[in-house]
């Protein structure tokens, strides 16, 4: 008897200390869940009507990050003809960021885009991950954290954009490539990252979030004919600190119109809720059925009989 | 197929034969009896061997291959798709598999079903190796194996629902290998061990039940982080969790039948009357726990489509794709697991099995692969990726093999 009490004084323990981790990370997400950026969070604004597709952020984004020389050079404009496996280019390990040319509808030339990671108010890349890689700065940017990582590649899973990218082809030093928003040389000194420093058209701008949309509302007001009356990126899977104005819908430019307008992180917190619950709740249940199932005090009286063989998964 | 493990072995070692002062014999524990070159010859004269060194030929070194040169020489290394075959096979589908353990652990001593006994050690030994080669399918995988214990000890990332995968899987399979504890015990002669795991049994069964529910909602969980990435028919944010979890019970049931048929069929040898005799009604009241777990599967994915008013994604090309897999995965080997439980047709019962594993391993895929990026390209999977997969499962049938040669799993340790 009394190994039975320290037994269950043991798993007590255990499931209340396991339950008290969950139920107050239940309570942090919670808390969470009305997170709507840093206060001081920059940005940048793109405007696609303003962009020509030279490439110069290309250039500088690999100049900065030190990023291996590509194959074809940053001047070759025949690049917007090429198509990569998934229709356009996208940004990879050799890449954070690329510029594609797409022909909507609506205008006579192409339109060009940029597309970096668009640092998310709240990650979908850093709440998917299992080892804390990724650190949203007070600066806004997203940045990873090469020597924690596993490689699980959750990150590339989660995040509404596809933008983490994996280095598959090292062995010994695999890791995460994606855009930091040029946060240790420039974002943490407060200058602009480098690819708006780049730019020559000022499609690019770079400033706090909140005077951003400021601006972009105003392009909007002053300009109702030379935008469609959106900015991606506002709600965007809960808000981006990178901000983009278009001429045509959102859509013509490749724009990903499936991201919902949350958090990806509130689609796992039904589940997320469910842990503490089963943790705590599962084993009286299942302490209890034990009991019932069981005669105390008096010896089985029947024998199992196959015929009567009701299922165990039903509980009975 | 007879021949799977049809060798001509001499005794079946079924007791510690020696005396008790007497030193532990390779020979018997291992060699099940037979001289060293005896067993070598038993070997040779296997053709299902021969099969599986061929796979191993080529495998071994793919391997080599993936360790040595990254795992951009044996996938595409897919930026889009970032979780491949390895995975989507390997994890996602051997989990549900492995649920086995905890299903009948909890049928025989939580609710003392004493009935489902001689089954209850290949349920265990299943959920063990199945959590095993999920782990070692994921060490494959990873980018960074040798950081596998990360999350546990380094750095971590409590709100990830990986992190519960990780710890969960961590926690179940020491869970599982302490089941497991009796027949090695008594096959390696340490009554101290079964004694001890005995009176701990209760408590590992519940550590079980919990750790199951969870990291089998976990799995499905995890793909709740890509909503707009998965078609919506295959991804439903609420009750993703609950539908891994319900398929995981027929399908960790199922698993069951499918081992034991074949064991009966292809390694009757080692088997004892126990199991032998029993196995009929197992398979039934098995195949009867199956059928539950399906019709509250099929109406629970029923209920998704209609919470998130997906119907008319059901008259799309993808609805069509959906349809066949809920008729031919979950509707087929209910109607045969109805009928045959009903009439006895031991054959509808154990192709039903069959079936509904491969059903749902195809439910896993369709998740992780083959909807996953459904308005994009479709990634189909490098011919090494495939063969890396078809090595490891061939390392699993070796292990699974070799333990049910040895361990009392299938066949009673006489006491001395």
């Amino acid at each position: 008897m009394k190994l039975r009490v320290n037994r269950r004084t043991f798993l007590g323990s255990m499931v209340s200390a396991a339950a008290s981790l969950f139920v107050g990370q239940t309570a942090e997400n919670a808390s969470a869940h009305d997170f709507t950026g840093y206060e001081s969070s920059k940005g940048v604004l793109v405007d696609l009507s303003r962009c020509v597709g030279c490439r110069s952020c290309e250039a500088a984004c690999n100049k900065e990050q030190g990023l291996p020389e590509p194959e074809i050079g940053f001047d070759d404009l025949s690049i917007f003809k090429q198509t990569g496996p998934d229709g356009k280019r996208r940004p990879d390990d050799k890449a954070y960021t690329v510029v594609n040319a797409y022909d909507p509808p609506l205008l006579d030339h192409p339109l060009f885009r940029k597309i970096q990671c668009n640092h998310c108010l709240e990650p979908a890349c850093l709440t998917a991950c299992f080892v804390n890689a990724y650190t949203k700065t007070p600066e806004g940017a997203v940045v990873y954290n090469a020597d924690v990582c596993v490689g699980c590649r959750t990150c590339m899973i989660a995040c509404p954009f596809s933008i983490p990218a994996f280095r598959y082809s090292s062995a010994f030093h695999p890791r995460i490539m994606k855009c930091i928003f040029c946060y240790d040389s420039r974002l943490s000194k407060n200058l602009p990252p480098a690819c708006v420093e780049a730019c020559p058209m000022e499609a690019l701008t770079f400033g706090d979030r909140k005077t951003l949309l400021r601006i972009a509302r105003n392009r909007l007001r002053e300009h109702p004919g030379r935008y469609v009356q959106h900015i991606y990126g506002e709600f965007e899977a809960g808000g981006t600190s990178w901000l983009y104005l278009s001429p045509v819908p959102f859509a013509d430019a490749g724009f990903d119109m499936h991201v919902p307008n949350q958090p990806i992180i509130n689609y796992v917190k039904d589940f997320l809720a469910v842990v503490p619950m089963v943790l705590t709740i599962w084993p009286g249940l299942f302490a209890g059925f034990y009991l019932l199932s069981r005669r105390s005090g008096k010896a089985a009286i029947q024998p199992p009989q196959p015929e009567d063989s009701s299922d165990e998964n039903t509980g009975r | 197929m007879k021949i799977l493990v049809d060798e001509q072995l001499g005794l079946p070692i079924i007791r510690n034969e020696k005396a008790p002062q007497t030193a532990w014999k390779l020979r018997e524990k291992l060699l099940l009896g037979l001289s060293p070159s005896d067993y070598r010859r038993a070997l040779i004269n296997n053709p299902v061997n021969w099969f599986l060194a061929l796979v191993l030929l080529v495998g071994l070194p793919l391997l080599a291959q993936r360790y040595l040169f990254g795992l951009q020489a044996i996938t595409h290394g897919s930026q889009d798709y970032p979780w491949g075959i390895i995975l989507g096979f390997g994890l996602f589908g051997m989990v549900p598999l492995s649920a086995s353990g905890f299903l009948l652990s909890t049928a025989v001593e939580i609710f003392d079903r004493k009935d489902f006994q001689p089954i209850e050690r290949l349920a265990l030994l299943n959920g063990l190796l199945g959590y095993f080669f999920a782990v070692v399918f994921l060490l494959v995988d990873l980018g960074m194996p040798w950081r596998l214990a990360y999350p546990m000890f380094v750095s971590f990332g409590p709100a990830a629902v990986l992190f519960l995968v990780a710890w969960h899987v961590a926690t179940y399979l020491s869970v599982q290998i302490a089941e497991m504890l009796p027949s090695f015990s008594e096959w390696a002669d340490t009554p101290a061990i079964k004694k001890f795991i005995k009176k701990i049994a209760l408590g590992l069964t519940i550590a079980g039940i919990i750790l199951s529910t969870l990291h089998q909602g976990a799995l499905g969980a995890l793909f709740c982080y890509a909503p707009a990435k998965i078609h919506p028919l295959w991804i439903s944010p609420e009750f993703q969790w609950i539908h891994f979890f319900c398929s995981s019970i027929f399908a960790g049931l199922c698993m069951v039948i499918v081992v034991s048929s074949l064991i009966r069929r292809f390694m009757t040898w080692r088997c004892d009357r126990n199991f032998l005799d029993n196995l009929d009604e197992i398979t039934i009241g098995l195949a009867r726990g199956a059928s539950y777990g399906l019709i509250t599967y099929f109406i629970i994915k029923i209920v998704a489509i209609a919470h998130d008013q997906e119907w008319l994604y059901l008259v799309s090309g993808w609805g069509l794709y959906y349809l066949l897999e809920i008729v031919l995965a979950v509707l087929l080997p209910l109607f045969l697991f109805s009928y045959g439980v009903r009439h006895r047709i031991m054959g509808f019962l154990r192709w039903g099995s069959v079936i509904a594993v491969l059903g749902i391993v195809w439910n896993r895929l369709n998740t992780v692969l083959i909807t996953y990026n459904w308005q994009h390209q479709q990634e189909i999977p490098h011919w090494k990726e495939v063969w890396v997969v078809i090595t490891l499962l061939s390392i699993y049938f070796i292990t699974y093999r070799f333990i049910l040669y040895r361990l009392p799993v299938v066949f009673t340790w006489k006491q001395e």
